[in-house]
This record gives C-alpha cells, sequence and structure tokens, in this order.
C-alpha cells in the first residue's frame, strides 16, 4: 500500500495481512489509488511483545543512511536508494513514528517542517494553531466551525511550494484521535496558542516568533546539516507568513477572528 | 605585553538576525541562543583576521560610553563565554580557516539560553 501525505507518497510492503489492514484503516484517506510512491519501505514483524513507544528517538546519519530507532521499532532508510526497512511489532505506532521522522527529513530540505499545531482551511486559506501540550490544540479543533476543514489537531505538515508556505493535512492525530482531512491551502497565518478569559490576536516580534516556532517543530536528526535546514526553515518562515499570538477562551466565537 | 585575540565566527553555527536579535543555533546540539547587543557585534566582526582590541575600539567604543581597557575585558570574557557554548573561535593569532570536523551526535533540543 501506498500511504501519501503532504504530497509524498510512501510504499509500505509487508505481507501480514492483518498489519496491512491495519494500515489501511490507520491512513484511511492518505491512502494513495495510483501506486507511485518516492520512496518504499519493507516491514519486517517481530512477535508482540512489551516495548516502551515513549522511549527516546534517536535518528542517525551516515555514509547516506538513516538510521531510526527507539524501543519499538528499528528503521534503515537510504534516500537515494529510495528505500528502507524497519523492523518492528504490530502496532500503528511504531510505523507512525516512522513516517513521522522520514517526514521530517524530507521536509527539512525543502524548507519544510512538522509542527506541533493544529490547522484547518477557512476560506481557502489555512491556519496554524501552535503551542506546547495544553496550549489549546485540541480546544481550537473541537471549536473549529462547520465551514472549516480540520487538517489535524496535533502535527502540521508545512512545505515550501512556489514561493509560497503550503499546509496540508496530516493523519497524525493528538487528543481528537481523527484524522486531519487530506486536503492543502496557503498558509495564512501561525498563530501562538495562549488560553484566557477573552478572546484577542496580538502582534508577536519577529524573534518571538522564531524562537516559538522553533520550539515547537519536530525535530529528530542529531546532524548538523539538519540544524541548519530546520533553523532557516523558520527563520524564512516567520519572515513570510504572520505571526500573532492567539489568546481564546475556550467558546467557537474564538473562530469570529480567524479566517 | 597584552597577547592579540582573535575571533572567527563557528563554521557549525547557524545565524540569523531576526528584527533586532541575533538568533543562533547550534549545529553540535541545537541549542538556541539569543545574543545580547554586545555578542552581536562580535559575532558579526569576528573575521578571523581583525584582532579583538581593534573590533572593541571602532565597534563598541564608539557605540557605548566605555572605557577601551574595561571594553576589552568585558570582551575577552563575553568572546571566551561564547566560544564556550561552540558560537565563535578564539585563538592568539589570525583564524585563517575554520576547521569543519565531524560532530559528536548528541541529543538534540530546542532549549532557549540567553547569552547577556
Amino acid at each position: 500500500m501506498v500511504i501519501a501525505i503532504g504530497g509524498v507518497a510512501v510504499r509500505v510492503n509487508t505481507t501480514d495481512s492483518d498489519f496491512l489492514e491495519m494500515l489501511h484503516n490507520r491512513y484511511a484517506g492518505f491512502v494513495s489509488v495510483d501506486g507511485s510512491a518516492e520512496f518504499e519501505f519493507d516491514v519486517e514483524l517481530d512477535a508482540p511483545a512489551a516495548a516502551n513507544p515513549d522511549a527516546d528517538v534517536r535518528v542517525t546519519h551516515d555514509s547516506g543512511r538513516w538510521l531510526l530507532e527507539r524501543g519499538d521499532f528499528r528503521a534503515e532508510w537510504e534516500p537515494a536508494a529510495r528505500h528502507g526497512k524497519i523492523r518492528q511489532t504490530p502496532n500503528p505506532y511504531s510505523i507512525d513514528a516512522v513516517l513521522r521522522i522520514v517526514h521530517t527529513l524530507v521536509l527539512a530540505e525543502q524548507g519544510g517542517f512538522l509542527l506541533h499545531s493544529a490547522s484547518a482551511i477557512r476560506n481557502g486559506k489555512a491556519f496554524l494553531f501552535a503551542g506546547v501540550s495544553g496550549a489549546g490544540k485540541t480546544t481550537i479543533s473541537r471549536l473549529a466551525p462547520s465551514d472549516a476543514t480540520l487538517l489535524t489537531d496535533e502535527i502540521s505538515y508545512v512545505r515550501q511550494q512556489d514561493n509560497r508556505y503550503m499546509a496540508y493535512g496530516t493523519p497524525f492525530t493528538g487528543e481528537l484521535a481523527k484524522l486531519g482531512e487530506n486536503a492543502v491551502a496557503p498558509v495564512a497565518a501561525l498563530y501562538l496558542l495562549a488560553q484566557g478569559p477573552e478572546n484577542r490576536i496580538e502582534p508577536v516580534a519577529v524573534a518571538d516568533a522564531g524562537r516559538e516556532l522553533l520550539a515547537n517543530t519536530l525535530f529528530f536528526a542529531e546532524d548538523p546539516d539538519f540544524v541548519h535546514y530546520a533553523f532557516q526553515a523558520a527563520c524564512d518562515f516567520v519572515h513570510h507568513v504572520p505571526v500573532r499570538r492567539l489568546t481564546f477562551a475556550p467558546d467557537a466565537r474564538v473562530w469570529d477572528l480567524i479566517g | 605585553m597584552h597577547k592579540k585575540m582573535f575571533i572567527a565566527r563557528s563554521p557549525r553555527i547557524a545565524a540569523r538576525m531576526l528584527g533586532e536579535e541575533m538568533l543562533v543555533m547550534s549545529g553540535h546540539d541545537s541549542t538556541l541562543f539569543t545574543l545580547n547587543p554586545t555578542a552581536t557585534i562580535l559575532w558579526q566582526a569576528a573575521d578571523g583576521v581583525t584582532p579583538l582590541d581593534e573590533i572593541v575600539e571602532r565597534r563598541i567604543c564608539s557605540a557605548f560610553e566605555v572605557r577601551p581597557e574595561d571594553a576589552l575585558q568585558d570582551a575577552e570574557e563575553l568572546a571566551e563565554n561564547l566560544a564556550k557554548h561552540g558560537i565563535l573561535l578564539i585563538a592568539e593569532q589570525p583564524i585563517l580557516e575554520q576547521p569543519v570536523g565531524k560532530l559528536d551526535a548528541r541529543k538534540p533540543s530546542t532549549s532557549l539560553q540567553e547569552l547577556r
């Protein structure tokens, strides 16, 4: 099967029909029907065993090959060969983590990033809502009006294309446990979330915007080139996209300010 | 006689002026720093061949009301502090080549530190 997120298609090969069915259910809406893929991963399944998915991720690079490791998986990936392999137990979390890492690496070289933020499309424009856990990503997603298309309640996918930043829907879920829509729109604004007694939008100094964006960017690689890419991508983004502080009371009127 | 100090920007650092603040990120461990105005002057002037006392005289004493000898002492301490964080290279001779070695792999973070 081919899982296409953010326009990047990844083929996942497995001989286990139960695992394949689980992937189809997990990534419904992001399964590509045309079958072509930029990268391919062979999945080898180990017998179910206790593993700690909260263990630290380690992502290292050597001689053109990435090694991705966590308590519950080990993956190798050679981008030049467009091929990799994943060894894991049959669970949806391990391959989800591998996909997130692979996408951060693919995006980094293109000036894009994955961001801890909810995102939604309204009136043809995408809005990102960033914040640490508890800042209100899930709440603002729950409050989204019916004319808003929810791209994600947890991990936003931002690509630079044709001198614009585009936000794509992702299947990477947070507390809502609801897949984002597989849709895309140009990013109109990034809101830094804060909860308060009233709804208001305030300007953010560009350096603060850069710091907060970096603090919320998913970042795995222990590699100086990728540190550089992530840093420059964040700085470029805050120069081109309005970044505002959005303080909101937890009611739907906050969406009157958005769109 | 006071030894000359030369300073150069570390090639392992990504840096960018955002608004009026200089942000630098270590390629070594992805720590993010915000440089204060004096550190920003040092960073921008750190060409490896201009002695620190000249930088201080031209760029710091002209911008701040400070005695040259005090400014130089402060600048040397600041440069050493920046070097400890891998932001600047310091030497007693001009730094003509900035070596880029293989970096140790360390757990990345996006913690913020201010150098003031």
